[in-house]
């Protein structure tokens, strides 16, 4: 390759990455090259594959469980485990960070890799080298200082430190400004640079498009988990226009369902929704936000990860995430009181979460257990539940929803995720809802479960319930809403019907708080 | 996975042999039930037959009833996700107080009966106060209560021993009365017994119907009868024996205590909304509290139903020992849990039934018995209880960490009244020989 004979030699170079779960492809010959002493963003929509990539790369997912090569120095590596990578120089700092909060970020630093002998710390040695490596990381805190006590920005930077400590050539970063405030994000990524300076590399996972443009000399496109191209910054003359394209670019084909929307009155309305973080007094997850729904419309809510939807989502159903600060729903033009899960169940709403497996179904159950699960009073004479009634509310769920299983007693784990999915729509279409909330509703399932469980949310509007679906895939977003709100920082950032909606608008509006444009 | 016909014939087939107790593919089904049946019948072999006489039985019945009262309201708090070590403290508190207000305040035993089951009912609100409503750890709350409850029985007492009159001794050493005319048998207990079949006869053709109005298949008429007729003899042989006991004795009281208790828990477990809500909140409290469910008021209830039935406990035992005592209940926690785990239950909660725990507990109680019978010193029969604690356990985890379906996970699959018959799916659907699991998806990535 000519990029091998350049001033910067390659450091790493994956070739034809496959990695397959069952059902689904995560990656398809997927390729990427990076250079020594550069900064290489990935950029792509949740779900095409970056997180997967990067996990091949650090030997989470060992050789072996892929196919392709990664040469990295010049030498096929075949990566066991973390270990492995690490002693390579190759450290990931995951989005959810790794640090220990009780512990001081001088333990937190060593972890793993005490300074010492025959299993005895030597502390002042650890002491010594932990200021060191503050200093490089521009981080003046106390080494002493617990890690919970200081803030996320921090943190990050402790892990950067950590990271330093171990010899890192190249560091992975996965979204690692999408915590942190407007200074601290500046702060890091000027450490970045400031670490490509020294010879650093960085692979970096982001969505914030403006940040990458900034920092990153190559950027490569993940698409459904193929590699699509990789754009060289300044000769390329890239800008966020361009990554979006690239991002978005595929053609919607027919998976979503023909339908002509019957759309009645604005039924349901939020006003000034703010919401603060659960333990973070001073950070605002909602920020004013408000918006409606109308009977038998499909109203998309467009936002990254991070930016705040399931918060909103979750903390209007019964106040379930985070602190309530102000805000009023109204229903059917009068004022309801959303305190409880069981309130908002009351008056007719319903939340179907984006995390299936902790949030959505106890995976010990059976099927029909779980269907009747959310409106057991339903079935219920005083408190004895009518398990024939509960056989046959599931059992004709089970016909129109089509799951696919032999029997509802067999347990829900034994389902796909797609047949899951249904079970939890089940579920919440039980509940006689009059708007239902979807979070995400066909993350980690195949495409034929994706196109019936969009043919059952337009059935849904159909009969004239409200709904909103909360989506980080556009293609989705546009085949199945009437209506589109996008969402950045915490913030409803555009209104758009979908005849007025396309992906680069889209885009723009989830990756900056542009001007809101009512429709 | 796609839906494979299911044999409806009426046939003979292999696989209905399975559904006679149990409804998975393999031969673990039997499980714990097989395993108490293995070792009844090797205890009566080694001790020349001693295990299943009347005396015997009768006597295994009162010494465990309470144990076996006590899995009842433990297994409904490991479900929960708790655990509740205080359960012997709590009898022995509540004893003390009971035997007191019949001696000194002249309570008639009925009153006093109430008077205990209130004393639990107000220890358990405080125990279920602080675990549901502040969020300590059950472990400690109750590690505080074994400490509390325990030093409260001996400073209210004066560490000292205080009888009970023989109208309270009933719950803990009474019989069934005689009555009707002598067939050398006592007639209470054989009329028990054949309203007890009475009773499966009627449950089995009720399961069959609300089978053919589900639509669903059931297993051909031969099963249910074969089904009947064991379940029946079984009882039927039991009833004998119980009823041919000693002169004056026949089945105990605790035991119908104990039997009343089963059955009414079972149908609470299982059947009501209270019951799916205990498993609810032990398989998955996040997502149980976003289906609405008031996960602070199933704690409260299951920790405060525990001292409840610990109450219970210490007052059958109290009757049984004449007197109450400074040392009552010692230990009965780690039976109890013994019996839950070895009955099925999951540490981590979601998972337990009551009918397991009781097999569970039975387990315990013949091995002992047995032990105890043969002579075998009480350090022996505590190692030989740890050892089978913890092979119990050990192979269902192990059979778990093989992907192998779990003893736990076919008697849970198993819960309503119905019985096996319900579970016509997981014996082998798919001709191709693959097993369910491997449907299982792998996480998958963001």
């Amino acid at each position: 390759m000519e990029t091998g004979r350049s001033s910067h030699p390659t450091i790493l170079e994956m070739q034809s990455i496959t990695k397959e779960f069952p059902g689904v492809k995560a990656l398809d010959s997927v390729s990427l090259t990076v250079k020594a002493r550069e900064i290489h963003a990935i950029c792509g929509e949740n779900g095409a594959g970056k997180s997967t990539l990067m996990k091949v790369l650090s030997g989470v997912y060992p050789f072996g469980t892929y196919a392709g090569d990664i040469v990295y120095e010049g030498a096929v590596v075949r990566f066991r485990d973390i270990k492995q990578s690490e002693a390579a120089g190759i450290v990931i700092i995951h989005q959810e960070l790794a640090l220990i909060p009780e512990l001081s970020i001088t333990e937190n630093i060593f972890l793993g890799n005490e300074p010492g002998r025959h299993g005895v710390i030597n502390w002042v040695e650890a002491q010594r080298r932990a200021v060191e490596l503050l200093a490089r990381v521009g981080l003046d805190d106390d080494p002493d200082t617990q890690v919970k006590n200081i803030g996320v920005g921090k943190q990050q930077l402790v892990e950067i430190a950590k990271a330093l400590n171990k010899n890192v050539k190249l560091l992975i970063l996965d979204e690692p400004t999408a915590a942190l405030n407007e200074s601290d994000s500046q702060h890091l990524l000027d450490l970045i640079l400031g670490l490509k300076g020294k010879g650093i590399s960085s692979i970096m996972i982001s969505h914030k498009l403006n940040e990458i443009e900034q920092i990153a000399d190559q950027i490569t496109i993940i698409r459904d988990g193929k590699s699509i191209e990789t754009l060289d910054v300044k000769a390329d003359g890239v800008d966020e226009d361009r990554i979006i394209r690239g991002m978005v670019g595929r053609t919607l084909g027919n998976r979503f369902p023909e339908h002509t929307a019957t759309i009645g009155d604005v039924f349901f309305e939020v006003r000034n929704w703010t919401v603060q973080h659960p333990l973070t007094t001073e950070r605002l997850v909602v920020k004013n936000s408000s918006f409606t729904v109308r009977r038998g419309e499909v109203v998309g809510l467009a936002g990254l990860m991070g930016a705040g939807r399931t918060e909103l989502a979750m903390s209007i159903f019964g106040r379930s995430y985070g602190k309530f600060i102000s805000g009023q729903v109204f229903k059917d033009g009068e004022e309801i009181k959303l305190r409880t899960v069981a309130e908002a169940i009351g008056h007719g709403i319903a939340y179907v979460s984006e995390d299936r497996k902790s949030l959505g179904l106890n995976l010990l159950d059976t099927i029909k257990r779980s269907v009747v699960s959310a409106k057991l009073g339903k079935i219920s004479r005083g408190s004895v539940v009518n398990e024939l009634a509960e056989a046959q509310v599931s059992e004709e769920y089970r016909k129109s929803l089509r799951i696919k299983t032999p029997t509802v007693e067999e347990g829900v784990t034994k389902l796909s995720g797609g047949n899951q999915q249904k079970v939890v729509l089940a579920k919440w279409m039980f509940t006689d809802p009059d708007l239902l909330i979807l979070d995400e509703p066909t993350r980690g399932i195949d495409v034929g479960a994706k196109a019936e469980i969009y043919q059952i949310i337009r059935d849904l509007a159909a009969q004239g319930k409200g709904i909103i679906m909360i989506s980080s895939e556009l293609p989705e977003l546009l085949g199945v809403s009437d209506r589109i709100y996008t969402i950045f920082e915490g913030k409803i950032t555009n209104e758009l019907l979908v005849a007025q909606a396309d992906p680069e608008t889209l885009m723009r509006s989830m990756t900056s708080s542009s001007q809101k444009v009512v429709a | 996975m796609s839906a494979p016909d299911i044999d409806r014939s009426g046939g003979f087939q292999i696989r209905d042999l399975k559904k006679l107790f149990g409804g998975g593919g393999s031969l673990k089904q039997f499980g714990i039930l097989g395993a108490l049946v293995v070792i009844i019948i090797i205890f009566q072999v080694w001790t020349g037959g001693k295990t299943l006489q009347p005396g015997n039985i009768i006597n295994i019945v009162q010494q465990y009833s309470y144990i076996l009262i006590l899995a009842i309201g433990m297994v409904m708090v490991i479900i929960a996700g708790h655990i509740d070590l205080s359960v012997g403290s709590v009898a022995a508190f509540t004893g003390i107080i009971v035997a007191l207000a019949m001696k000194d305040w002249n309570f008639p035993w009925w009153a006093a009966i109430i008077l205990g089951l209130v004393v639990g009912g107000l220890i358990g609100a405080w125990q279920g106060f602080w675990v549901a409503y502040i969020g300590v750890p059950a472990f400690i709350v109750t590690l505080a209560g074994m400490l509390i409850w325990r030093g409260g029985n001996q400073f209210i007492g004066d560490s000292a021993t205080v009888p009970v009159g023989t109208g309270f001794q009933v719950i803990g050493k009474g019989y069934l009365p005689e009555f009707g005319p002598n067939f050398g048998v006592n007639n209470a207990t054989m009329l028990l017994g054949i309203l007890v079949v009475l009773v499966l006869i009627g449950l089995e053709v009720r399961g069959r119907r609300t089978r053919k109005v589900m639509g669903a298949s059931a297993a051909p008429a031969w099963i249910s009868v074969v089904r009947v007729v064991v379940l029946g003899g079984v009882v039927l042989i039991a009833a004998y024996l119980f009823a041919t006991g000693r002169v004056g004795t026949s089945f105990p009281v605790s035991g119908i205590i104990l039997a009343v208790l089963v059955v009414a828990y079972s149908f609470l477990t299982n059947k009501t909304t209270i019951g799916r809500h205990i498993y609810a909140v032990g398989g998955n409290k996040h997502a149980a509290e976003l289906s609405g469910v008031n996960s602070k008021r199933v704690n409260f209830f299951v920790m405060m139903n525990m001292s409840v039935l610990s109450a219970l406990a210490g007052m059958i035992f109290v009757a049984r020992s004449q007197a109450s005592g400074p040392f009552d209940g010692t230990g009965w926690e780690l039976d109890a849990i013994a019996a839950v785990f070895i009955g099925g239950a999951a540490v981590s909660g979601g998972i337990g039934t009551v009918a397991g725990s009781i097999i569970g507990g039975l387990v315990m109680a013949v091995l002992s018995n047995g032990l105890a019978l043969k002579g075998i010193q009480s350090d022996l029969v505590q190692i030989i209880k740890g050892l089978v604690l913890l092979i119990a356990v050990g192979v269902d985890v192990f059979n778990k960490s093989q992907g192998r379906p779990s003893i736990i996970g076919l008697m849970t699959r198993n819960k309503s009244g119905q019985g096996p018959i319900e579970d016509l799916t997981s014996a082998q659907v798919t001709p191709g020989g693959g097993t369910p699991d491997t449907a299982v998806p792998a996480d998958l990535p963001r």
